[in-house]
Parts: structure tokens; sequence; C-alpha cells
């Protein structure tokens, strides 16, 4: 690559090059932070300055009131997962980072799926739902509306079965996990 | 109590003597209070040059240092010596006026979204929604700004909060459950790494600003001492260990020393200590110290293994580990002949390599030589503050910087404009010390309106401006690296800084002469007030040596 601060030209498959890694492990990373104004805002800032990418984020309440529970997912090839906790930990708000184990952990998104479906394709679809346990939750004269819970992995596969059928829109919203057994999360 | 009387009861009580700020709307009721606080408040020109005064005092003391601005602009202002202050880890809390709360988010009159702006360059930020927050945000900004790996915290205070009548209780305790620093090394790491010093043949001490924050100089001193080991300071640890010393390889870096950069390329065993691998110091990081383990001391995780992968982290306080060190590493007895090869090989170095520059046959002053000529005029023992660029590196090279806190200069951020304040923060600190600012006639520029506040609260620095006309540094690459093509770095010979220190209520000076430098530097230092002194010198003059950037210690030029 051309040397840095010298007048020799920078390709640009060479810059885009740095920035095309991935491929790396999904780490699903979970944060108790204090519920305080701001807070969402520290952590997504975080994760940008750093040039971290961020796939899904989910944010919600926890059995303490004071608390809220962040849940990411992400790419550890892009950036070392260990660099990203440590510097999350230096918020001030936060008080837990947990980069779970796949094997120890239950993970979980909602997604909705909108899709084009006439007479024809209706029976076809309805099953497809069945088989992932998806539920017709609106249904018109032209298209349906399912939710879907599962993995990423599963949403992610129901999505390209109906996407032939015709998907007219998509809303998902991002893995949340816990830990398996009595451990806390 | 009114909010604002129950800030100045906070601030009192966190021991602090002097804040530097510039009053505005949404900060009136605060400066109300300053009346009859009895803090000294120092008035700037410009907030920037109060965020830079305060972290030069937090530099030259190791208190916190404290800044405020009114909302909007006056936040703005003080957005660069924040993010100055992140980048070098400087104790200081900012206290800003925002509009009052009705107004919030409507884009009032000098509103900015302060807490916003800075988020990114703050170690924490407080913005306060009810007057009742105030002192316990105050003591826990002060708590986190200090303890663990220092910084700025911000305070942003709308300005009907703080006309609030408030029944004010000291604050005794602070309770911040995510916010717990570890300061204690752990045992097994630091036997561990005795154990590698022990059997190192050839190891290096690697010191950071770190060293300086934690106090640690004289238990760094020590450690080095015990068993003859070779130091080098990055440009934020300078005086960390005394210079001269015949264990003293110099700075290391980018405009390092050849011996230090070398002792860095050839070593067995790196000892980092309060110190991050920032690129100025590893170069080409894939041929960055290639036969080195490294030992990592640092009270911050996140820096260790985030450039430059440990082998033995340990995480905390260098007052704490260092001496826990030392004792580890004395039970082990090393064999000091051990060494012996290695310190041939680098008093080789010293012998072929010092630091050196042509002197001028005639009275032209050149750069190196105006450095050592104020080494001579001030003992070597000054607080020396300097701007950024070509004067702050040759000052890093040629003042032996004998203890810590007297080295105050921008080398994260590398914020021009840094000099000058900065000496004002650091006297006003230091009062009965020598205090001088080695600027650049470029960086001087971006806070000189400073000046007017050093007459005004007789505040007596010495300003020693390296005039070449050039942003210096800038127009050294672009002769280096761009085939001399000149572009935007000639400054002219303007302004004539003698009549605007003179405008300033100070004394100005002009210094041409090397056979009367030394005397007329004296005789500057012996002036009464502040002195802003115009040292004209070579102006195409290159710092060297230097790794260019990208490239390895072992290919350094000049």
């Amino acid at each position: 690559m051309g040397e840095p601060g010298t007048k020799e030209l920078l390709s640009l498959d060479e810059l885009e090059a740095a920035g095309n890694l991935r491929t790396g492990r999904k780490h699903i990373v979970s944060i108790l932070a204090e519920n305080k104004p701001g807070v969402l805002t520290r952590i997504a800032g975080l994760f940008a300055r750093r040039g971290f990418n961020i796939d899904t984020l989910a944010v919600g309440p926890t059995d303490d009131p004071d608390l809220s529970r962040f849940t990411l997912t992400l790419d550890g090839a892009v950036h070392p997962i260990d660099q990203v906790t440590k510097q999350l930990h230096k918020l001030v708000n936060v008080l837990k980072i947990r980069d779970l184990e796949p094997e120890e952990t239950l993970a979980r998104e909602l997604a909705m799926f909108k899709v084009a479906a006439d007479g024809s394709s209706r029976g076809e679809l309805m099953q497809l739902c069945e088989i992932f346990r998806g539920k017709v939750v609106d249904v018109s004269r032209r298209s349906l509306v399912v939710e879907v819970t599962g993995t990423q992995e599963k949403v992610d596969a129901f999505e390209r079965l109906v996407r032939p059928f015709g998907l007219i829109e998509m809303a998902r919203t991002g893995e949340i996990a816990i830990a398996r057994g009595r451990g806390e999360t | 109590m009114r909010a604002v009387d129950a800030l100045m009861e906070c601030l009192k009580a966190e021991g602090v003597d002097v804040v530097f700020g510039l009053p505005g709307g949404a900060n009136l009721p605060t400066y109300d209070a300053f009346y009859d606080a009895g803090i000294r408040h120092i008035l700037v020109r410009h907030e920037a040059g109060g965020g830079h005064a305060a972290e030069g005092y937090a530099k030259a003391t190791g208190k916190v240092g404290v800044a405020l601005g009114t909302s909007g602009p006056g936040a703005t202002n003080l957005v660069t010596p924040i993010c100055d202050a992140m980048m070098d880890s400087v104790p200081t809390v900012f206290i800003t006026g925002q509009v009052r709360t009705e107004l919030l988010g409507t884009d009032g009159f000098q509103e900015a979204d302060t807490i916003g702006i800075t988020m990114p360059v703050v170690k924490h930020s407080f913005m306060i929604r009810h007057p009742l927050e105030i002192p316990r945000s105050v003591h826990e900004a002060f708590h986190i700004a200090r303890t663990g790996r220092p910084g700025p915290v911000v305070i942003d205070i709308p300005m009907d909060l703080s006309r609030a009548d408030i029944p004010y209780e000291p604050v005794s305790d602070v309770r911040l459950p995510g916010y717990q620093p570890t300061t204690d090394g752990n045992q097994k790491q630091i036997r561990l790494a005795a154990k590698a010093l022990a059997n190192a043949r050839r190891p290096v001490l690697y010191v950071g600003g770190g060293v300086v924050h934690a106090n640690a100089a004289e238990e760094l001193t020590e450690l080095a001492m015990f068993d003859r080991l070779p130091v080098t300071c990055t440009v934020m640890a300078l005086g960390a260990f005394p210079a001269p010393h015949e264990q003293w390889l110099g700075m290391l870096g980018m405009h390092g020393t050849r011996t230090a950069n070398y002792a860095m390329d050839e070593a067995d065993l790196i000892v980092a200590i309060g110190a991050r691998f920032d690129d100025r110091i590893t170069g080409k990081l894939s041929e960055f110290a290639p036969r080195a383990k490294f030992i990592h001391i640092d009270i911050d995780p996140a820096e260790i293994s985030k450039n430059v992968p440990a082998h033995i982290p340990i995480v905390g306080d260098a007052k704490n580990i260092l001496p826990r060190l030392t004792a580890e590493y004395r039970s082990l007895e090393p064999d000091p002949q051990r060494l012996e090869a290695w310190w041939t090989r680098i008093k080789g170095w010293q012998q072929r390599h010092p630091l050196a520059f042509e002197d001028s046959s005639d009275a032209e002053i050149k750069p190196q030589y105006m450095i050592k000529a104020l080494y001579e005029a001030t003992g070597g023992d000054a607080i020396v503050t300097s701007d950024v660029g070509q004067h702050q590196m040759w000052a890093a090279q040629y003042y032996d910087f004998p203890r810590p806190r007297r080295w105050i200069n921008s080398g994260g951020l590398g914020t021009m404009g840094f000099g000058l304040p900065a000496a004002m923060g650091a006297k006003v600190g230091c009062p009965d010390q020598q205090v001088v600012c080695i600027a650049g006639d470029g960086s001087v520029q971006m806070n000189m309106q400073e000046l007017a506040t050093c007459s005004q609260e007789g505040i007596a620095i010495k300003v020693f401006i390296m005039n070449n006309g050039y942003l210096g540094m800038v127009r050294q690459w672009q002769e280096l690296f761009w085939d001399k093509r000149y572009s935007a770095v000639d400054m002219g010979r303007f302004p004539d800084f003698v009549k605007l220190a003179e405008a300033y209520g100070a004394t100005g000076m002009r210094l041409t002469d090397k056979h009367t430098l030394v005397e007329g530097m004296r005789e500057a230092l012996a002036t009464e007030g502040p002195v802003m002194c115009d040292v004209r010198v070579t102006a195409e003059e290159n710092v060297y040596p230097m790794i260019p950037a990208g490239q390895a210690a072992r290919d350094m030029v000049g």
C-alpha cells in the first residue's frame, strides 16, 4: 500500500480491501447499562468512532427498572471483540458486558414479513409459515403479514424462502439473548 | 441556597483554588456566585485559551484543572481543549452553561448540544436535568477526572436550574457502580514480569505519559537504576527519567534518537509503562520491535494489546506496580553481567549517532541552538510548554528534562496554540517556578490573545517564538515527500511580535544574533511580567533524525 503521508497514489482497491474484512464468527454481546438519558448514544457513538460495525441492536428494560439491556450482534473479524468489550467497559454508565457463548445462549429475534399473496400462492405460503412456526397476523386481498420468531439464522432462512413470492416489506428486531440454565447473562 | 452557590461549595470541597473561564448569558448565575465565592477566576480572552490553561495547570500541578464557558459558542470553543485532554489523559473538568430547559431542543439563542458534541471526546459527561443533581455530579466529575486513567469531564448546566433554590448538603461519597478502575496490579503477573526482566538480554523500558500522571517517576527510576536498564520516553513522558543520564537513550519515535529507536528494534524485552504504542512510536506496525516480547503496564485495560499484543499484561497504577515489580525483580538477583553486550551495542549507537546539527558559522540562530541556549539561560530547570510542530520536536530533543511535570505539550491531538495558554495555566499553578513557552510563529498566533490575560493578571510567562516564517513541519514534509511544492506554508514575517507584545501590555523583544542569544534570553527571563521574544531562526531547517511515516525504526533518515 502507498506509504502514509507521502505523495504516492493510493488505489481505491487498496482502500477498500482494508475495510472489507468479514467472515469472523458472529458475536452476541449483552450489555447491562444504567437506564439514563444518553446511554444509547454513548454506546452507539463508541461503536461508530472506533469503527466497530453493529449488525443488530436491541434495547429494552430488565427486571431492575434502573437498568437497561442492550443486545448487539457483530462480526468478530472486523475488530477484535476483546477491544470492543474493553472500550465499552470504559463507559461509566455501563455495568456489565458479556460476549455470549453460542452454545450456552438462547437467542431470538422477532420479524414481520409482508408478502404478496394472491389466491394461487397463498396455500404454499401458509405451509411455509407452519414449518417455521410463523403466525399470519394480517390478511388482505393481495398480501399477508407473517410473524416469525427464532434465531437470526432461522429468520434469514425464512426470508430467503418467502422472497420469491414477492416480499413487500420486512421489519426485524435484531436478536435478544439470555444465558441458558441458572447462570446470569 | 442557590444551586450555583452549592456549585461553589462543591468546587471548594474538591480543592479548586483557581478556574479559567469566560462568562456569557447562560452562565450568568454561575458568575454571580463567583463574585464572592473566594475562588480565583481568571478571565481568559477565548474559551480555548481557558481550556488549555486548565490543562497546563493540571499537567504542572497534578491537580484537576477547571475551565468554564457559556452555552453554544462558549462550549464549542472548549471542544479542542477537551479533545486534547482526552488524548493526553489530562485531569480536567469543564463546566458549561446551557440554555434554560424549556428552550432545550428548540434551537434557542446560543444553544448547542454540548453533551452530544463532546461525547466522543470526554471521559464522561453530565447533563444536569434537575438542580438537586448538581452537587453529586460535580463530585463524581472530579472523581472520574482524576482517578483511573485521568481525562476530561464535562458538566452542562441549564441556566434555569443553576438559579434554583436547593437544600445543600455536602456530599462525602461517590456512587459509580460502572466505574471501578483497577489500580492494584496482579501479583502473579508482576512475578512473571520480574522473571522475564531477570532473564532478558536486551531489555528496554519504554515509558509513556502514564508514569507522569501516576507520579511514579521515582519508582520508575528505582527500577531502572537497580539493574542498569536502558530507558526511553515518549514525548509525553520526558522528565519521568532524569536526563541526561548514562541509562537515558533519549526520546523514541518519529523524531526520537537513533539509539532509542535502534534499541527498540533490537530489544528482546520491552517493558511499556503507561504508554500506548501510538503510530508516532511504532512506525510500520508489522516491523515494530520484531524481536521483542512485551510487558505492558497500564491502568487502562483497553490499551493492552490494542496496537501491539502484550505477552505479559499488567493492569493497574504504575505507582502501585513498579515498586512491587522492583522488589520481585531484586529478589531474583539478576546477573548484571548479562547486559554487558547490550550496553556495548547501545554505547556504540550513542557514539556514532548523537543528536547533532550543523551550526551556523555566522550570527544566524539555528533552531536547535536556540533550544540549547534556552536550556543554558534557564539553568535547565524551567517548566517548558510548547506548541506543536518543529519547535516542539527540537525542544523535546535538545532540552534535557531532569524531572517530571517540567515538559508540557500536546502530544496526542497535536494542538497548535496549546503552548501559550498552557504556560499561563502552569504559571498560575506554580507561581514560584520559571515558566517558559517555546512557540512556533504559526502556532502562537492561534491563542496569543491570552497574553492580554497574562498582562492583566500579572502572570509572568516568558514566550520564546522560534520564528522561521513558515509552518515549518508541514514545509519539511512538503520538502521531503512532496517535491518541494510549498503549498500554503509561508507565513511571511507577520505579525510584528514585538509590537504585538507591547500592545498586549507585555514586554516584546527580538533576538537575532547567536552570539548574544543566551544573554538576551536571560534578560527576558529576568524581566518582570509576561515577555514575548521573537527569536529569528534559520528558515528552512529540518528536524532530524526521522522515521518517515509508515516506515520502520531502522529506516531512520538524517
